[in-house]
């Protein structure tokens, strides 16, 4: 059990991304998208499109989604699954939005919840 | 078995009805002419309204084209209006001259509208509103802009006062009673409406007496002068103050007339040879002007055409107001009484008021004015008397709270009975849709549509006729199918458009929340078609944006698979230099670039870029004069071109230096999907210009235009446009057809589907035979290109979107643990 460790890193401020936007954190090998939605909520997922490896950070966000930009699979922001028929789960990172600055806990995916 | 002669005077939509209810019985039994003083086809009159607003055109509004007729043997004579019918000798004469001979005749010479006998009322710009011609005149004062007093506040009043203002003009509404619609609403529900209608800053005067139509010394109106004195302004007068049915003809040959030609339950007149249906009869005492009675009396006549005994016994009528964004809904009597009880719900927030009248515990009336998806429900009750006194208290919260838990909408669709009116406009009932789709395994609304009818005239039961085909069809129905643009909306490509242009829409969320999307933010398939349409019809005005364009397009590189991008610059026509080929290789060296390819457009191919490299790599490229070759863009992509009396020995003109000159007048420009072009400098055509969006065959005598080709997924080869003689003109010509297709196509809808759409003739009209048009046209394309011949690179290699090319932060080992 992991789950009570957190570690959270600051990466930026809302600022740096666009609404309904992304943008990457490079960690090692590894690159997370970090995405905006309309409401300013913000949210991290693995770049990695469960399908193909598309790159989500690409992709266009919409009502808590982002559809990839490879052959359009709807992915949860949230949850970081397929939405819809698809199948998949892309990691996805707890994110805190501290007065416009941003934190996430990469330690921890969602995917464990 | 010789044909009985079937004559028909009036071309509305009662005769249009009952043609197709004969013809359904029995194609062969009628040789059919027709007369009518419109000098059109038939069309769908309730449907002027959208017309007028611009949310429709006329050729959507048609329900019976030319095809039609020639299709069914019928021989129309337009603009032919029937002036004497001699009886002993069972034939017609029209005003042009035209005489046929009958067997049955039928009557269906609709109404007229009403004109008060003021002062003034023969001035130049006094209008009625009956049919196309009243509506092309609106639409051509509207263009001189001003005010529009509209005089009477009823149904078709208020839809004209309303299209009136979408088209923007100034309007007041003169309305003689203190509430408006007061034949079909009670004063609450009038209140409301006048009160939505002066939100939209329309000027509505209730209890108005017009006293005199001011004119000018040219004959022209120029305003108005009520009794108490007050005078307003007006360039255009518009008289919507009732209809009377138009039975002078019938009068004039003896047959038996009230206020309209009377007719018999069988829809006889006083002369056994001779029916009348529509809004000229008179029938048990009543006039009808709405068009569901029409449709049942249109049934009756053709059964009885072919020998049947069917009777009309009367309709009880419901009405519908159709002004976008006004849900108003009135059937039956709603008068008070001692004998009356009634049931009122408000609910101010929502602007919803309701209110049913009982008698003897049944409805008689109802007034739904906010919220009407329980209208023909109601509706129902009161046609077939339903005693409803079980339900009472919960009954005016309607079908869904009836019998314990709310239902979902489909399941109250499910519990409705087969006689229950669906389509109120052409009387179908649920249990003709049903079986329609059964038998003819229609599996889409249009399918629907064009066999039941249902939803096919204003509209407003679409929904109720989705949920049937959702109950009838189960997992079979695929609502794509009616091609609502996407999930987010039920409105098609067209209708958006429309409404873009109509209510000046100039931003997403605008859109989205005029035209009521169903999502918060739509969907990766709406947005990036509303961001074309808005870059499309706002060229200076809108801020395109960028979040709702696909990745391509926002980084202006085409994205692979493994994430990285490719870089294909402008070889203009095709054409390249040892300069420009040292610059690519170049930075192909020094970005480490993995291939290098020649593309299918006559350019090269730079792939395998990464996103972080992007703008060193166009800095260099755009130091070599180069800019972005758009081969991502949903737009202009090449102009390929073959090298022309420049080198050629057949080469008949400059094939390569007219594909440099379109390619440098139409490069940037967005298009619905993406637009190739080529130019062939002979016949022998080398640069394959006849499977292109647009493509150009030079010959001795000039250029021959192509155009809807295709050589993706479909392969097709083009199609002629015309010849023309000079470069000058085919640039504008191609230009003009260009802009057309813009303006035009839905999202993603290559030129050749588009073409499909909306024929071939029709786009060679406007193109090639309509010179103002295609100026027009030309014109606004040179507008559209002033705002979108920026370089996307250069742009980007100065600063822009830099948040795009880099990441956010790059974490060290130590930071991440
Ligand atoms: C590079 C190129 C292939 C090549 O190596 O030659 C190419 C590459 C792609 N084509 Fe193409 N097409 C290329 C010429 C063509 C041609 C030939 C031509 O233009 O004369 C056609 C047939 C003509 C036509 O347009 O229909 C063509 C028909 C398609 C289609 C089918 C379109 C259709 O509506 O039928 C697609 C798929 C689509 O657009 O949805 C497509 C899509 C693509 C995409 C964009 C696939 C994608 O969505 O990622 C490829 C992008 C690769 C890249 O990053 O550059 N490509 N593609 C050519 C680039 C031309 C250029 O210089 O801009
Ligand atoms: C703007 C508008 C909106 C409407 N909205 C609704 C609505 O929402 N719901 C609804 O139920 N109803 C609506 N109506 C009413 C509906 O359109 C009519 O009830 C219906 O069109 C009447 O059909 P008809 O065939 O009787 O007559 P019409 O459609 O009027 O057709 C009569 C035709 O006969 C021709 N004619 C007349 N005399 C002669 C002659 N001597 N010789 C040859 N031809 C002749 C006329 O030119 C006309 O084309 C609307 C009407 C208008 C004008
Ligand atoms: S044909 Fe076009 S879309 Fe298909 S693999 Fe080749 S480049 Fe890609
Ligand atoms: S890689 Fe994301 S949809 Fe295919």
């Amino acid at each position: 059990m992991t789950a009570d460790i957190r570690n959270w890193v600051h990466i930026g401020t809302l600022e740096d991304i666009p609404r309904e936007g992304a943008r990457c954190v490079k960690n090692g090998e590894m690159t997370i998208a970090v995405f905006r939605t309309a409401k300013d909520d913000v949210f991290a997922l693995e770049d990695k499109c469960p399908h193909k490896n598309g790159p989500l950070s690409q992709g266009i966000v919409h009502d808590g989604c982002v559809t990839c930009p490879l052959h359009n699979w709807v992915i949860s922001l949230e949850t970081g699954a397929a939405q819809g028929a698809d199948e998949g789960r892309t990691a996805a990172f707890p994110v805190r939005l501290e007065d416009g600055r941003i934190l996430i806990d990469l330690s921890y995916s969602h995917e464990a919840v | 078995m010789t044909k009985q002669k079937l004559v028909i005077v009036g071309n509305g939509m009662a005769p249009g009805r009952m043609l197709e209810n004969l013809f359904e019985k029995d194609r062969d039994a009628c040789e059919v002419t027709i007369f009518n003083a419109e000098p059109r086809v038939n069309y769908n009159r309730l449907m002027l309204s959208p017309v007028l607003s611009g949310e429709k055109t006329y050729e959507d509004i048609i329900t019976h084209g030319d095809d039609w007729y020639a299709e069914h043997g019928v021989t129309l004579h337009k603009g032919a209006r029937i002036s004497g019918i001699d009886r002993q000798a069972k034939t017609v004469t029209s005003e042009t001259g035209i005489t046929a001979t009958y067997d049955k005749l039928v009557i269906a010479t609709g109404s007229s509208p009403f004109i008060i006998p003021l002062p003034g009322k023969d001035l130049d710009g006094v209008l009625t509103y009956r049919d196309l011609d009243d509506v092309e005149k609106m639409l051509d004062a509207a263009k001189r802009g001003g005010r529009a007093v509209v005089i009477g506040g009823g149904l078709l009043g208020l839809e004209a006062a309303a299209g009136l203002k979408m088209q923007g003009m100034d309007v007041t509404v003169l309305h003689l009673m203190p509430t408006l619609m007061e034949r079909q609403l009670d004063p609450a529900a009038g209140f409301l409406l006048e009160a939505e209608f002066k939100r939209r800053g329309i000027d509505v005067r209730t209890k108005a007496n017009s006293h005199e139509i001011l004119g000018d010394d040219a004959g022209r109106v120029r305003g108005i002068r009520l009794d108490d004195g007050t005078e307003i302004e007006a360039s255009i007068i518009v008289m919507a103050v009732g209809i009377r049915p138009s039975a002078d003809l019938a009068r004039a040959v003896g047959l038996d007339v009230n206020r309209g030609v009377l007719v018999g339950d069988d829809m006889r007149t006083s002369d056994p040879d001779i029916f009348s249906l529509g809004e000229c009869v008179e029938h048990r005492g009543m006039c009808y002007g709405l068009v569901a009675p029409l449709y049942e009396m249109a049934g009756v006549i053709a059964d009885n055409l072919l020998g049947g005994s069917s009777e009309y016994t009367g309709s009880v009528t419901a009405t519908k107001l159709k002004v976008t964004g006004v849900d108003l809904y009135s059937a039956g009597d709603f008068s008070e009484g001692d004998d009356r009880e009634e049931i009122v719900l408000r609910d101010a927030s929502a602007g919803v008021y309701k209110r049913i009248v009982l008698k003897d515990n049944k409805i008689v009336g109802a007034v739904l004015y906010g919220e009407t998806s329980d209208g023909p429900w109601f509706f129902d009750l009161l046609k077939k008397g339903t005693d409803v006194s079980d339900m009472r208290e919960t009954l005016i919260f309607g079908q869904a709270y009836q019998g314990g838990a709310p239902l979902d909408p489909t399941a109250a669709v499910a519990a409705l009975p087969d006689d229950a009116e669906i389509c109120g406009c052409n009387g179908v009932c649920k249990g003709k849709i049903v079986t329609t789709i059964k038998e003819k395994g229609l599996t889409s609304l249009d399918g629907v549509r064009a066999h039941t009818k249902a939803s096919n005239s204003c509209g407003t039961c679409t929904g109720l006729v989705e949920q049937l085909m959702q109950v009838t069809l189960g997992d079979a129905y695929n609502p794509a199918a009616v091609t609502p643009m996407c999930g987010c909306t039920h409105l098609g490509h067209d209708d958006v458009r429309r409404l873009i242009k109509s209510k000046e829409l100039k931003s997403i969320p605008a859109v989205m929340q005029e035209l009521e999307w169903t999502t918060s933010g739509g969907c990766a398939k709406c947005r990036p078609a509303l961001n074309y349409y808005l870059v499309s019809d706002w060229p200076d005005e809108y801020a395109d944006d960028y979040q709702s364009r696909f990745i391509n397009e926002r980084v202006h590189a085409n994205i692979q698979k493994d994430g990285t991008y490719s870089v294909v610059p402008r070889m203009w026509g095709g054409m390249t230099s040892s300069k420009e080929l040292r610059a690519i290789a170049d930075v192909v060296d020094k970005f480490n670039i993995p291939a290098v390819k020649c593309t299918g457009g006559q350019r090269i191919d730079m792939l395998g870029v990464k996103k972080e490299d992007l703008p060193a790599v166009w800095a260099d490229l755009g130091k070599a004069g180069f800019v972005s070759g758009q081969a991502y863009a949903k737009g202009l992509r090449t102009v390929k071109t073959c090298v022309g009396t420049d080198w050629c020995r057949f080469g008949t003109q400059d094939s390569t230096g007219l594909g440099i000159k379109l390619e440098k007048f139409m490069w940037g420009s967005w298009t619905p999907a993406k637009l190739k072009m080529a130019v062939s400098g002979c016949p022998r055509n080398c640069a394959e210009a006849t499977c292109k969006d647009i493509g150009i065959i030079c010959v001795d005598s000039g250029y021959e235009i192509h155009f809807a080709g295709a050589a993706g997924l479909d392969i097709k080869g083009t199609e002629v446009l015309g010849l023309v003689k000079t470069e000058d003109e085919a640039i504008e010509h191609v230009a003009a057809l260009a802009q057309m297709y813009r303006e035009q196509g839905h999202y993603l809808e290559r030129i050749y589907k588009w073409a499909k759409r909306i024929g071939l003739d029709e786009i060679r009209r406007q193109i090639m035979d309509d010179e103002a048009m295609r100026k027009a046209y030309f014109d606004r394309f040179v507008f559209s290109q002033k705002y979108a011949q920026v370089d996307p690179w250069s742009e980007r290699v100065s600063g822009r979107d830099k948040h795009e090319f880099k990441p956010m932060a790059v974490l060290t080992k130590e930071a991440a643990e």
